[in-house]
């Protein structure tokens, strides 16, 4: 699929991959300027409306993204997120969505490099899935 | 809700943002954005040039609402709210969008499509500013006193450093005398300083200190509330005794394991822990001619897997002051692994192989066997080094057990809402940020309580908590959460989701009007928002990042 450029639209925990995303930029790490970061205070408190909402706008990808496990400033919020991105995935078949559209990944204050890189493999992997299929079925609709 | 009144302020940061990123176009767009009735740019936003510029705005074109297109709000968000308020605006009403770390420094090849970037993020963030409600930070009154639950060394310490700070202090201890755990221990290492001379003075000055109101054979059997008010009800002497504190210090200290069944424990009369030795000598009773000490008698095995910490170099202190009183005596201590960190602990070590203490070691899994009926006679162990099994002569079989969870730290543990870990220790809120703190705002941790600890440590912890806890009482009042969660009583159907999800036990079902509602405690809510992600009914509003103006931001973006 030429030319075609994915929209991903990242939530990110205020404490940690916010903080990542920071770091990419001060040390001028280059990645692809294909997603939005939307702040959210940890990622335990990320409503899974909000990832049906933006599949339903026309996102190609999500990501959520918080602390590891142990750095929570709220204790176990990254649990509940794997939570309830669980429940999301299967909610997420059912509307043809694949796997990969979702992707959940806990990076911390100290890894900007790393946040770029998730950012580079989910545009290059949603690069050869092509549009959400989602997005694609309504506009055929519309 | 007044009509918003959007003022959006884009900034150049010199070259940083403006050498990449077209600041003009974006001013351009944001002016044709809903409810933005300004845009302007600063060379820097952040300077008292870009400062008075905000504030200029805000009256001159009757702003309610005010966006900056610059840094990252983990630097500046302060900055930018504080200029708000001084311009009479509420603090709360200010969004922030990060475009030079999110956009000019990432994208620095890509200028069209940073320049597109950045304008998707300013709209996204003037759609969520339109939602924003203005916040107030409570203040909740802190009452100037602390309680310390634990009377032992670290306790104390934690007590007089708080009274002597001129804070009121009560001193809960469940024995009838203060001292813990160093009242039956003989000498301390390094230095050889008996354990009751730092114990009784101490215990004089607790006792004479005229801020501490010291509680024996007591428990405290109720804690209500929360950081700066916390109703303690205690048991004292089996008669009620009530007060009210600002802060609370657990110093419950530890156990001693008793290894009943392991090497003859408990069924031999020569069998003795570390502990008993401590007392034993303490008496000045003979010890034999020939003893062996086992280290790591229920430590690092299946069922418990840590280290103790402090036992190798308990081990190596009696077997070294054995040596000093009766250089003839024959001392093995048979061991897994020595662990004597540190520069001094390394040359107690190496001391007492100059005294003559032998070490052997030994495996997990070919343990040393007790030989004899009644009362040990000898040890036979696989001498991992020699290959071989040798055989010990032994008149006192001494063994090193770890310290163990105080009996009582289950029971704290749900009285203060503070968690345990894996092994039933208390667990600080950060090992490496917060280590004598809960997450439980107002209650701190010291000394064995949390792990096992030796006295220099714990006395440490016992200052860093005091130090923690003095915090609050100094300032009289703590500022509680702006940005927290709240429900709405209507809509809520009392399903208990939240109350059971919430980290910091602020949620209750409350009965009101003959039905079970959900309630926040402000003083205790952090804002995390787990409760509202979970609530199936959406009774439940987490201020400052509603649902409403999270998907405001999802609808600018793709709409
Ligand atoms: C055999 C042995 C030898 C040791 N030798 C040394 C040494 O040579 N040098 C050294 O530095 N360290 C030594 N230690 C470690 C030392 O004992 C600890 O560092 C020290 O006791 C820790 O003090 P603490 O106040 O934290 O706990 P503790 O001494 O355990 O005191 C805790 C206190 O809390 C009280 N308490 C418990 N539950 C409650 C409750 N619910 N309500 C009210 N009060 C309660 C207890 O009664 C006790 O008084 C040794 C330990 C052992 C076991
Ligand atoms: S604060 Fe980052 S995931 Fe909870």
């Amino acid at each position: 699929m030429a030319g075609f450029e994915p929209q991903i639209i990242a939530f990110c925990c205020n404490w940690c991959t916010y903080a990542a995303a920071d770091l990419a930029g001060t040390s001028r790490v280059q990645y692809p300027a294909n997603v939005r970061i939307v702040r959210v205070m940890c990622s335990g408190m990320v409503n899974p409306i909000y990832v049906l909402k933006a599949f339903e706008g026309g996102a190609d990808g999500v990501l959520i993204a918080g602390c590891h496990l142990t750095d929570c400033h709220y204790i176990d919020g990254p649990v509940k997120c794997d939570a309830a991105v669980d429940k999301l995935r299967k909610m997420l078949h059912v509307l043809g969505l694949e796997d990969e559209r979702l992707r959940r990944e806990m990076i911390s204050t100290s890894e900007g490099v790393v946040f770029a890189r998730v950012i580079k493999e989910m545009v290059e992997q949603l690069k050869k899935s092509g549009p959400s299929p989602l997005k694609v079925k309504m506009e055929a609709l519309a | 809700m007044e009509e918003p009144r959007v003022g959006v302020f884009v900034c150049h940061c010199g070259i940083n943002i403006g050498a990449y990123v077209k600041v003009p176009d974006l001013v351009e767009y944001a002016k044709k954005l809903p409810n933005v009735v300004h845009a302007e740019r600063n060379l820097f936003t952040c300077s008292e040039e870009g400062i008075s510029a905000i504030k200029k705005a805000i009256k001159e074109h009757n702003l309610n609402r005010v966006v900056v297109a610059s840094c990252t709000p983990r630097t500046h968000e302060q900055l930018f709210r504080a200029a708000c308020e001084e311009a009479g605006l509420n603090k709360y009403l200010f969004e922030f969008v990060n475009i030079r770390d999110q956009c000019s420094w990432v994208h620095m090849r890509e200028p069209e499509k940073a320049t597109e970037k950045a304008g998707d993020l300013i709209r996204m963030g003037i759609a969520k500013a339109r939602l924003l409600e203005p916040l107030q930070e409570i203040e909740i009154k802190v009452t100037p006193a602390a309680l310390v639950i634990g009377g032992g060394v670290v306790g104390m310490e934690a007590a007089l450093n708080l009274a002597r700070q001129d804070f009121d202090v009560h001193l809960v201890e469940k024995e009838s005398e203060l001292g813990g755990t160093l009242r039956s221990i003989n000498k301390l290492f390094q230095t050889s300083e008996e354990a009751e001379k730092l114990i009784k003075t101490l215990v004089e000055q607790v006792k004479s200190h005229p801020k501490i109101y010291t509680h024996l054979s007591s428990k405290a059997k109720e804690v209500t509330g929360f950081i700066g008010n916390f109703d303690v009800n205690v048991d004292e002497k089996g008669e009620e005794c009530k007060f009210n504190v600002g802060t609370i210090i657990v110093a419950i200290g530890a156990e001693s394991l008793r290894p009943t069944g392991q090497y003859g424990y408990g069924k031999m009369t020569n069998v003795l822990t570390q502990l008993e030795l401590e007392d034993h000598m303490k008496r000045g009773e003979p010890v034999g001619e020939n003893i062996v000490m086992v280290n790591c008698v229920g430590a690092r095995v299946p069922e418990r897997t840590y280290c103790g910490r402090i036992c190798c170099m308990t081990a190596i202190k009696n077997a070294s002051l054995i040596k000093e009183s009766n250089p003839k005596a024959k001392v093995w201590i048979l061991h897994r692994d020595l662990m004597t960190y540190g520069v001094d602990f390394e040359r107690y070590y190496r001391k007492a192989m100059e005294l003559g203490v032998r070490f052997i070691r030994y495996s997990l899994e070919r343990p040393p066997e007790v030989i004899g009926e009644g009362k040990v006679e000898r040890i036979r162990v696989y001498h991992e080094l020699w290959r071989r099994e040798i055989e010990l002569p032994c008149d006192m079989l001494v063994l090193t057990t770890p310290l163990i969870p105080a009996e009582d730290s289950q029971n704290i543990s749900k009285m203060l809402k503070v968690s345990l870990d894996e092994f039933g220790f208390f667990l600080e809120a950060h090992l490496k940020l917060r280590p004598v703190e809960f997450a439980m705002d107002g209650v701190y941790v010291c000394g064995s309580a949390r792990w096992p600890t030796d006295v220099t440590e714990g006395v440490s912890q016992a200052y860093a908590a005091a130090a923690k806890a003095a915090g609050p009482l100094r300032m009289g009042y703590v500022k509680a959460e702006a940005i927290n969660a709240s429900v709405n009583e209507v809509e809520c159907t009392g399903c208990g989701l939240c109350e059971l999800l919430c980290p910091f036990q602020a949620i209750e079902l409350q009965l009101k009007r003959d039905r079970m509602v959900s309630h926040v405690n402000e003083a205790v809510c952090k804002g995390c928002g787990t409760c509202c992600a979970a609530c199936r009914s959406g009774a439940i509003t987490m201020h400052h990042f509603t649902d409403e103006q999270i998907l405001a931001q999802v609808e600018a973006l793709f709409g």
